[in-house]
C-alpha cells in the first residue's frame, strides 16, 4: 500500500492533479471568505448552493461547458509549444461570426445547414489564430501582444459587420435575430436545457487532440519546441512551420467554441440564441485560460476542468439566490488561476513538509537506540 | 488651425495614462519581470482614485487637490496590487504571463462584485470634474499657450514631472543602473552583491505605482472621473505595453510613442469635428480599430531587431549560478 501511494506521488500525472486540486481548493477558501464577509447570515447556504448547485442542473452544466471545453483546448494546446494563445476571445468571436454568418445568408438542405456553420465557425477561427502564428513565426512580434491586439480588432470588426447587415441584426433590439432552425444544432432533448450533441463533438476533438500530441510526428515536435526551441532547432525541426500550424489548430478549437455557443439549440421553440454587438470581449475566452491551467495543457485534464469550472459558475448562479452576485465566480476562477501558477511550487512545499513530517516520526523511533550503542 | 488645437488638447491628457503605465513596463520589465498584470493594476488604482473621489467630493475640498490625494490612493493601491505579482513570480518564481494574467481577470470582476453590492452599479459614478479651463497667466503665450494651457488637465503636467524624475532614477542613478543589470543578467549582478530578489521587487513595486497612478488619471482625463468594472480601462494596459515596446524600453522613446498613439486613438473618437475626413463617410469603427492596428504594423516592423532586456521572463533561480 505505502509503495503505491509513494509511486502514484512520483508520477507527473499525479503531481499535476494534487496542484490543480490544492489551487481549487485555495480559490474556494477564498471565495468562502468573500461571501462571509458580504453577507455573513447565508455564507453557508449560499457557499453549498455554489459548491452543489450544478448537480441539479447537469443539462446546463454540459451545455457551458463545450464553449470553454473549445477554448481551453485553444489555450492549453497552444501552450504545449510555449505559446500563449490569449487571443481565443477574438478566435472565438470570429468563429461565433462565421458560424452566424452562414447559419443566415447560406440556403442549403436542412440535414447538412448547422454542420456547414460549424464548419465555417471553425475557418473563421482558424483565419484569426493564422494571424498572431504568422507574426509570431515570421516577424517575431510577442503573440501575446499581437492576439490581445487582434481581441480588440476581431471584437470591433464583429460587431460592425453585423451592426451593419439587415438580416442578421435587428436594430431596434440590439441583438440579432432568431437563427432559422435548421442552423441550430441537433438538441439532446433534455428538459429546460440547451445541451446539444456539440458537446460529444469537443470531446472528441479533445481526444484527437491528445492523440496528435501524443502518437505523431507533429504533437512531439510540437512538445520538443515547447520544452526547448534551440535544441528542436538544432535537431532540425521547422520551428517556424510549427509555430503557424499550432497558432492555426488552436485558433481553430476556439472557432469552433464559438460556433457551439451560438448555434446551441433554444428551449423556446422558434427562438435561438443570439449575439449582442456591446464592445465587449467574449468572457468565455478568459474562462478559457483557467480551463487550460487548471487542466495542465492536457486535452484529457481539459475536459474534467471546464466541466468543474462550468460546474462551479452554475453553481454561482444559483447563489444569486441567497442575495450574491454571479460575479464572484469570476473572483473565485481568478484566484483558482493565481494559485495554479505556482501550485505545482506549492505542491511540493507541501509534499516535503508531510515528507518531513514523516522521517522526524521514524527517527524519533531511531533515537532512543542510538545513545545504548554509545554507551 | 482650431481643429488642429482641439486635437492637442485632447491628445494630451490620454497620452499621459499611456506614458505613465508604459514607464512602469519599463521599470519591471528592464528588472526582469514581465508584467502583463498592467491593465489590472490602473483598474485597481482607479477604481480606489474614484472611490476616494466619491468619498470626499461633497466635502469643501479644493477640486486639484482631490486630484492630487486621489493620486497618492491610487499609487498606493497599485503597489499594494503589484505586491501579488512580485510574491508570485519573484518570490515563488511562478509563470509571469499566467501570473499576470490572473491578476486582470480578477480585478473587473473584484469590482462588479463590490460596486453590485455596495453602489448597485457597474463602477463607481463621482460628479467631481478635474477639467482646467485655462492656466492663468500661462494660457495668455501665443500658440504654446493654446496648445498647453487650455482645455487640459493638470495629470499632463504632473505625467511630465514623473517622466523626468523617472529618467533620472533610472540613467542617472546607482539604483537604476543595478536595476538594468537585473534584466540583462541577474546572475552576474548577484555576483557582484546586488540583491537581484529585491531589484524585482522594486521594479514591479515602481510600476505598480506607475500603473496605479496612470489608471486614475485614466479615469480622470478620459472617463470624466468615473470606472466601470464592465468597460474597465479598455485594453490601455495592453496598449501601453505595446508603447513601452515600440519605445525599446527607453523614457524618451516611450513619451513619443504614447503621443503616437494617443493621437490616433484622439483622432478616432473625433471624427464627426475633423471636416475632411467626415466627408470621406467611412464607419466609424474602422478608426476605433485604428490604435491596435497601427500597433500590429509598428510592431511588424520594430520586433525583428527587438532590445528587449535579455532576462525578463525568466524567474531569477540563485541554485543556477
Amino acid at each position: 500500500m505505502q509503495v503505491n501511494i509513494k509511486k502514484a506521488g512520483k508520477s507527473k500525472g499525479f503531481s499535476a492533479f494534487t496542484a490543480a486540486l490544492l489551487a481549487v481548493l485555495l480559490g474556494l477558501v477564498f471565495g468562502y471568505i468573500i461571501m462571509t464577509i458580504a453577507s455573513p447570515a447565508n455564507s453557508f447556504l449560499g457557499f453549498q448552493k455554489l459548491l452543489m448547485g450544478g448537480f441539479k442542473r447537469i443539462g446546463d452544466v454540459f451545455y457551458y461547458a463545450t464553449p470553454i471545453l473549445m477554448t481551453g483546448l485553444a489555450v492549453g494546446f497552444a501552450f504545449k509549444m510555449g505559446l500563449f494563445n490569449i487571443g481565443a476571445s477574438g478566435q472565438y468571436t470570429m468563429g461565433m461570426f462565421f458560424a452566424l454568418y452562414v447559419g443566415f445568408m447560406w440556403k442549403l438542405p436542412d440535414s447538412v445547414h448547422w454542420l456547414v456553420c460549424v464548419l465555417a465557425g471553425m475557418i473563421g477561427g482558424m483565419f484569426w489564430g493564422l494571424i498572431p502564428g504568422i507574426f509570431k513565426a515570421l516577424l517575431n512580434v510577442n503573440e501575446v501582444i499581437t492576439s490581445i491586439m487582434f481581441n480588440y480588432i476581431g471584437m470591433y470588426l464583429v460587431d460592425m459587420l453585423i451592426q451593419g447587415n439587415a438580416t442578421m441584426y435587428i436594430s431596434s433590439k440590439t441583438r440579432t435575430s432568431y437563427l432559422p432552425a435548421s442552423a441550430q444544432m441537433p438538441s439532446l432533448g433534455i428538459t429546460n436545457s440547451s445541451v446539444n450533441i456539440s458537446i460529444f463533438i469537443a470531446i472528441t476533438a479533445a481526444l484527437i487532440l491528445f492523440v496528435v500530441l501524443n502518437k505523431t510526428t507533429f504533437g512531439y515536435e510540437l512538445k520538443a519546441t515547447g520544452f526547448n526551441k534551440y535544441a528542436s532547432a538544432y535537431a532540425g525541426m521547422n520551428g517556424k512551420r510549427n509555430i503557424i500550424l499550432t497558432m492555426a489548430i488552436a485558433g481553430a478549437m476556439a472557432g469552433l467554441g464559438g460556433a457551439f455557443a451560438i448555434l446551441a439549440p433554444s428551449t423556446i421553440a422558434g427562438s435561438s440564441m443570439t449575439y449582442e454587438p456591446v464592445s465587449v470581449i467574449a468572457a468565455n475566452g478568459f474562462n478559457g485560460i483557467a480551463v487550460a491551467l487548471l487542466g495542465n495543457s492536457s486535452p484529457i485534464g481539459i475536459i474534467f476542468s471546464a466541466l468543474f469550472v462550468s460546474h462551479i459558475q452554475r453553481g454561482g448562479t444559483l447563489a444569486s439566490l441567497y442575495g450574491y452576485k454571479p460575479e464572484i465566480i469570476d473572483v473565485v476562477i481568478a484566484v483558482i488561476i493565481y494559485f495554479s501558477a505556482f501550485a505545482m511550487l506549492m505542491n511540493a512545499m507541501v509534499g516535503n513538509l508531510i515528507k518531513k513530517l514523516f522521517s522526524k516520526n521514524q527517527s524519533e523511533k531511531i533515537l532512543p537506540a542510538d545513545p545504548k550503542e554509545e554507551a | 488651425m482650431d481643429t488642429f488645437y482641439y486635437l492637442i488638447q485632447n491628445t494630451l491628457p490620454v497620452a499621459i495614462p499611456l506614458l505613465l503605465v508604459a514607464l512602469g513596463g519599463m521599470f519591471s520589465e528592464r528588472s526582469g519581470v514581465i508584467n502583463i498584470a498592467l491593465e489590472g493594476i490602473m483598474l485597481f488604482g482607479a477604481f480606489f482614485g474614484c472611490l476616494f473621489v466619491y468619498f470626499v467630493q461633497s466635502t469643501s475640498m479644493d477640486t486639484q487637490g482631490i486630484l492630487l490625494l486621489g493620486m497618492l490612493v491610487a499609487a498606493t493601491a497599485g503597489f499594494l496590487y503589484s505586491l501579488l505579482l512580485s510574491l508570485a513570480a519573484v518570490t515563488m518564481k511562478a509563470d509571469q504571463t499566467i501570473t499576470g494574467t490572473a491578476l486582470n481577470m480578477l480585478v473587473p470582476a473584484a469590482i462588479l462584485l463590490f460596486s453590485k453590492m455596495s453602489f448597485n452599479s457597474d463602477g463607481i459614478t463621482t460628479n467631481k470634474n478635474f477639467y482646467v479651463k485655462e492656466v492663468p497667466a500661462l494660457s495668455e503665450i501665443p500658440v504654446l499657450g493654446k496648445l498647453f494651457f487650455q482645455n487640459t488637465y493638470i495629470t499632463v503636467y504632473i505625467g511630465i514631472v514623473l517622466l523626468v524624475i523617472s529618467a533620472i532614477v533610472f540613467y542617472k542613478t546607482k539604483f537604476g543602473l543595478r536595476l538594468r543589470a537585473c534584466g540583462e543578467h541577474p546572475h552576474a549582478a548577484d555576483s557582484v552583491g546586488i540583491n537581484v530578489y529585491f531589484m524585482r521587487y522594486a521594479g514591479v513595486s515602481l510600476s505598480g505605482i506607475l500603473g496605479g497612478i496612470g489608471g486614475f488619471f485614466y479615469a480622470v482625463g478620459v472617463m470624466n472621473g468615473n470606472t466601470n468594472g464592465h468597460t474597465g480601462v479598455a485594453g490601455f494596459g495592453f496598449l501601453a505595453l505595446a508603447v513601452m515596446i515600440f519605445g525599446q524600453w527607453k523614457p524618451f522613446k516611450i513619451l513619443l510613442a504614447a503621443l503616437f498613439f494617443a493621437f490616433l486613438r484622439t483622432v478616432a473618437y473625433s471624427i464627426a469635428l475633423i471636416p475632411f475626413l467626415d466627408a470621406l463617410n467611412i464607419n466609424q469603427t474602422y478608426y476605433k480599430m485604428l490604435p491596435y492596428v497601427a500597433t500590429m504594423v509598428v510592431l511588424a516592423f520594430t520586433s525583428k531587431k527587438s532590445r528587449a532586456p535579455k532576462a525578463e521572463g525568466i524567474p531569477y533561480d540563485k541554485g543556477l549560478r
